[in-house]
């Protein structure tokens, strides 16, 4: 039996894909990323054969944290069938010859793009985040030098102000993705766009946060059990996202919702958008007012699908 | 200088470079990442005296031609400097400023930790990181560890840090988020105190 026949991922690419010279790299990062919470990490690095929407930067991430023996999950939206989330799955089990799973409790290393999972992570798990805009303060100010000046000094009063403006122009804060967390009391941080229902899981999470942005080259993280705080003011405390309906299909009361429409009379359903608790809670039994009917739970699915390639 | 004769004689590195890599850095991420835990690095490795197995695979895995690295006297006397060459091909510096990596054999040997490069106000990753070989991990004054990645806190016994040392990190971690990374090192076993951990004695 040849050595080639006992490996297990196709023997054209190096383990993972990337170079020894590139994880090198990016391990170094990584190192310095956890040892300074949210501080954003230059590294180096050669292209991904991927175009940047694809994550190459959690890729990069994953591909320098994965071993043999891992198991993958990737979520897309929340969702583990989405044509992205299938596509890195399948580019891990050919590079690497991992392990896939869709539950989040078997994954070792979880790739995400836009959510957090429902289900609570622990220890030693890793959550790799795609991040298309590193830089929490790039709408506000577009050169490099400055923002790194003001992350250098902690000069973050830009971001109070765009936010209490929003308080003035709206009456509370209006943004509801990629809202900026502070990490550790010192940096100031884009959770990548998550929807800030997710912020509070970042706080104090037993699982370790690696954040990769391919574009701008730049890695930050989250060490366990660390301080993150969604930025806010005394009179307008930061509030997640609440919905008056429960899941259609399983019930649930606390996980972040998708609304799908049904029809082109204003028919709709929220569901999980974390397909796997969603689907984990209707095998425990649990029923939402449309759970126990097929059709939905397959309309649901199309749905998303089409929501996450939109 | 090494020569072709040295390198002949000089201690193997990896058996399976990319697995035994993959492998340390985990071990290292997960020191770092869990601060004042005694993670052990599973490598099977013939370190060149006076290396601890761990700082020897700490050197194969995260060493190159881009890392500049510091040895203290008893590290830089023997075959090291020759290894680092050959097997990462990385540039020995004698001053502690310049050094990415610092490989420390001996504590009692250890330099003041304000020698070495703390990074810049915008640039704190441009700092070094010292992995410290001790005799033990564990037996040493109870020290109260606090900070990221720590639940809460947590007691950690270094065993043979040299006088002061608690007072130098003191000053180490007031400069957060500059200051220097450590790594302790026994045998195959690491604890990692990344510069954000407050330690009390
Ligand atoms: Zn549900």
């Amino acid at each position: 039996m040849s050595a080639l026949e006992e490996v297990r991922w196709d023997a054209a690419y190096n383990f993972a894909y990337l170079d020894e010279q590139t994880k090198r790299m990016i391990r170094r990062a990584l190192l310095k990323a956890i040892a300074v919470p949210g501080y954003q990490v230059p590294f180096g690095g050669r292209e991904m054969p991927l175009a940047y929407g694809w994550g190459t930067g959690g890729i990069q991430v994953t591909a320098s944290v994965i071993g043999p023996d891992d198991t993958l999950k990737v979520i897309d939206q929340g969702a583990d069938d989405t044509t992205n989330a299938v596509s890195i799955r399948r580019f891990f089990s050919r590079v690497a010859g991992v392990d896939t799973t869709e539950a989040t409790e078997e994954a070792d290393i979880i790739q995400t793009r836009h959510r957090i999972p429902e289900a609570p992570l622990r220890e030693g798990q890793v959550l790799v985040y795609q991040v298309p805009q590193p830089e929490p303060l790039r709408q506000l100010e577009p050169r490099e030098t400055e923002t790194r000046k003001m992350h250098g000094y902690a000069e973050y009063g830009l971001m109070h102000v765009r936010l209490y403006e929003d308080i003035a122009r709206y009456g509370h804060i209006a943004t509801t993705y990629s809202y900026p967390v502070m990490v550790n009391g010192r940096y100031l941080m884009s959770p990548s766009p998550i929807p800030k229902f997710d912020n509070p899981k970042m706080q104090d999470n037993p699982a370790i946060q690696l954040f990769g942005a391919g574009r701008e080259k730049r890695i930050y993280a989250i060490p366990p059990y660390a301080s993150v705080k969604s930025l806010d003011f005394d009179d307008h405390p930061f509030e997640v996202q609440t919905w008056d309906e429960a899941c259609a299909l399983c019930g649930a009361q606390n996980s972040y919702l998708d609304e799908v429409v049904l029809d082109d009379r204003g028919g709709k359903m929220f569901v999980c958008s974390d397909t796997h608790f969603c689907a984990d809670r209707r095998a425990e039994g649990h029923r939402g007012e449309l759970g126990g009917d097929p059709a939905a739970l397959a309309f649901a699915r199309t749905a998303e699908e089409e929501g996450a390639d939109r | 200088m090494s020569t072709s004769h040295d390198a002949a004689l000089l201690k193997p590195g990896f058996t399976d470079a990319v697995f035994e890599a993959q492998a340390g850095f985990r071990a290292l991420l997960d020191a770092l990442a869990y601060a004042g835990r005694i993670t052990t690095l599973e490598v099977s490795l013939d370190p060149p005296a006076p290396l601890d197995p761990a700082t020897a695979a700490i050197a194969l895995t995260l060493f190159d031609f881009d890392t500049k690295v510091w040895l203290d006297a008893p590290a830089a006397a023997g075959p090291v400097p020759a290894w680092i060459r050959f097997h990462c091909g990385s540039p020995i510096v004698s001053e502690t400023h310049d050094a990415q990596f610092a490989l420390v054999a001996d504590a009692r040997h250890l330099p003041g930790l304000g020698d070495f490069d703390i990074g810049e106000d915008r640039h704190p990753d441009r700092s070094s990181t010292l992995v410290i070989q001790v005799p033990a991990l564990t037996g040493g004054s109870a020290t109260r560890w606090t900070g990221p990645g720590i639940n809460g806190s947590i007691e950690v016994a270094i065993a043979a840090l040299p006088e002061g040392f608690w007072a130098q990190w003191d000053d180490n971690h007031a400069l957060y988020p500059q200051g220097v990374d450590v790594l302790f090192v026994c045998g195959r076993q690491v604890i990692g105190l990344p510069r954000g951990v407050k330690v009390e004695v």
